[in-house]
């Protein structure tokens, strides 16, 4: 065609608008592509103050423009990055103030890597950087917890194990859960309430998040940022425990106590109970050892050096604690090695029998130390007792000189 | 008193338990005074037991009453 052939068009035919070309490329190129998927490398994300993000897909040789309008964007998991490799499904269109062609992306997944797995990596980053999993954030559960949060669902496997593990081993301890969806959309917003309720109540030792086990999509609520957020936010120490001990969710970092299943968070309280039992019966045995200690070292220097009036009142009283506390650390030993369940009521026995040991306190309770005349050891048994005999009865603030008048056998205790 | 402050008695309790079994330990300590620390190290032990026990069991459920209040009911397992 010459030159000469192309002007003579003009003035014959009425030319098209620019904008009315834009509009049938449009329309042609959408109706021949319909809905494609595309694979490419992002480059030159931006997402706009608008919302949309704007980027180029590209491989070795070719690139093409590529839009998500704020709607779609907002419903991705995670944010797409320069250099990620991804898969799209797109239409086909025109920007027409710019006669550029371009994809319209739907729907965008990463090429490869699950997109949660990314939408997971993402948050964790975003997160650590922020000092969320900061170890000096983690507040240290209280030495005995003895009332527990829990916000679960009322019907799963967590709370069921949970409270099995509670029951056995420490039935004294208070519950209170607060119900929640576990997974799906809904899920989030409700652990998220849960948590900010039983914090406000303000009486729990530590507040325990969780649910049972499942697949990574299951899981997801708790690799929310609201949930994250929440539990930093939380002034009550938290405890996650969300699925199996390889499942690893974003509460477990902004948590400051991970439990790898539910039972374990439940062991972890139970433990602070059964490690305060075993020091107090720890500190008990020594307190023993140690009182008996003295008293022996006590009865040792007065033997040396004393007159034996002083030596034969205080070697009694001497003798009847050692001998008690000997005895006592003998039971405290068998507590040691007996179950968990029996050590409560041990506990208690002990306790009676150190306070026992007190040869004051017994003598101020009314007791007294009986020594026959001229003996030094207590009298425990009529045996050898004849009435006439004299006998000296130390009390708390003295001591009497008396006489027997009748020896009558009697129950043996 | 709040939570926080019986615990505090709680924890403190056991501190003071360590100190008389680390000061009775020494055997530095003249009878008089190291029956009079027994007799409070006894004391507090059975304090810290009594603590360990203290509480009934009690497993509650929070509902959301109409007004959005929360109210706690006992928490029957099985049961949704």
């Amino acid at each position: 065609m010459s030159d000469a052939d192309l002007l003579s068009g003009f003035g014959r035919r009425k030319p098209l608008s620019v904008s009315e070309v834009n509009a049938r490329v449009r329309n042609a190129l959408e109706a021949s592509f319909g809905e494609l998927w595309v694979e490419g490398e992002i480059s030159n994300y931006t997402r706009a103050a608008s919302g949309h993000r704007y980027f180029t897909l590209k491989d070795e040789r070719s690139q093409v423009r590529a839009v998500m309008f704020r709607g779609r964007g907002d419903a991705m998991r995670f944010e797409p990055e320069n250099g990620m490799l991804v898969v799209v499904r797109a239409v086909l269109t025109v920007y027409e103030p710019r006669g550029e062609y371009q994809l319209n992306v739907l729907l965008l997944e990463p090429a490869g890597v699950g997109a949660l797995q990314i939408a997971f990596e993402q948050l964790k980053k975003k997160l650590e950087a922020e000092g969320l999993f900061d170890p000096a954030r983690k507040r240290p559960l209280p030495m005995l917890p003895r009332r527990l949060g829990i916000v679960t669902s009322p019907s799963g496997a967590a709370i069921r194990d949970i409270l099995t593990v509670l029951r056995r081993r420490y039935p004294n301890i208070e519950v209170t859960i607060y119900p929640t969806l576990v997974q799906g959309d809904d899920a989030p917003p409700q652990i998220v309430e849960g948590i900010e309720a039983l914090d406000r109540l303000g009486r729990f030792d530590a507040i325990i998040v969780t649910r049972g086990g499942g697949s990574m999509e299951d899981l997801w609520a708790f690799n929310d940022e609201r949930v994250a957020r929440a539990i930093a936010a939380c002034r009550t120490p938290v405890i996650s425990a969300v699925g199996h001990e390889i499942d690893f969710t974003i509460a477990d970092f902004v948590a400051d106590l991970r439990a790898p299943t539910p039972s374990a968070a439940a062991e972890i309280v139970v433990g602070r109970k059964e490690d305060l039992l075993e020091a107090v019966v720890g500190i008990e045995r020594r307190m023993a050892t140690a009182v008996s200690a003295t008293l022996r070292q006590v009865r040792e220097r007065l033997r040396a050096n004393s007159p034996a009036r002083i030596l034969a009142s205080t070697r009694a009283m001497m003798q009847t604690s050692s001998q008690r506390s000997d005895d006592l650390s003998r039971r405290l030993g068998l507590g040691m090695a007996a179950l968990n369940d029996a050590r409560n009521k041990q506990l208690a026995r002990f306790a009676t029998a150190l306070e026992a040991l007190s040869p004051l306190r017994a003598l101020k309770r009314g007791y007294s130390i009986a020594t026959l005349a001229g003996r030094t050891d207590p009298l425990t048994s009529i045996e050898g007792v004849e009435p006439g005999q004299e006998l000296t009865l130390r009390l708390s603030d003295g001591s009497l000189d008396c006489g027997v008048n009748r020896v009558e056998k009697g129950e043996e205790n | 008193m709040s939570a926080q402050e019986k615990e505090k008695t709680f924890e403190q309790s056991i501190r003071r338990l360590e100190e008389i079994v680390e000061k009775l330990e020494t055997g530095q300590v003249p009878l008089d005074e190291s029956l009079k620390l027994f007799e409070e190290g006894v004391r507090l032990s059975r304090f810290c037991n009594a603590k360990l026990e203290e509480i009934e069991r009690k497993i509650e459920i929070l509902t959301k009453g109409e007004g959005g209040e929360l109210k706690a009911e006992p928490f029957e397992e099985g049961a949704e």
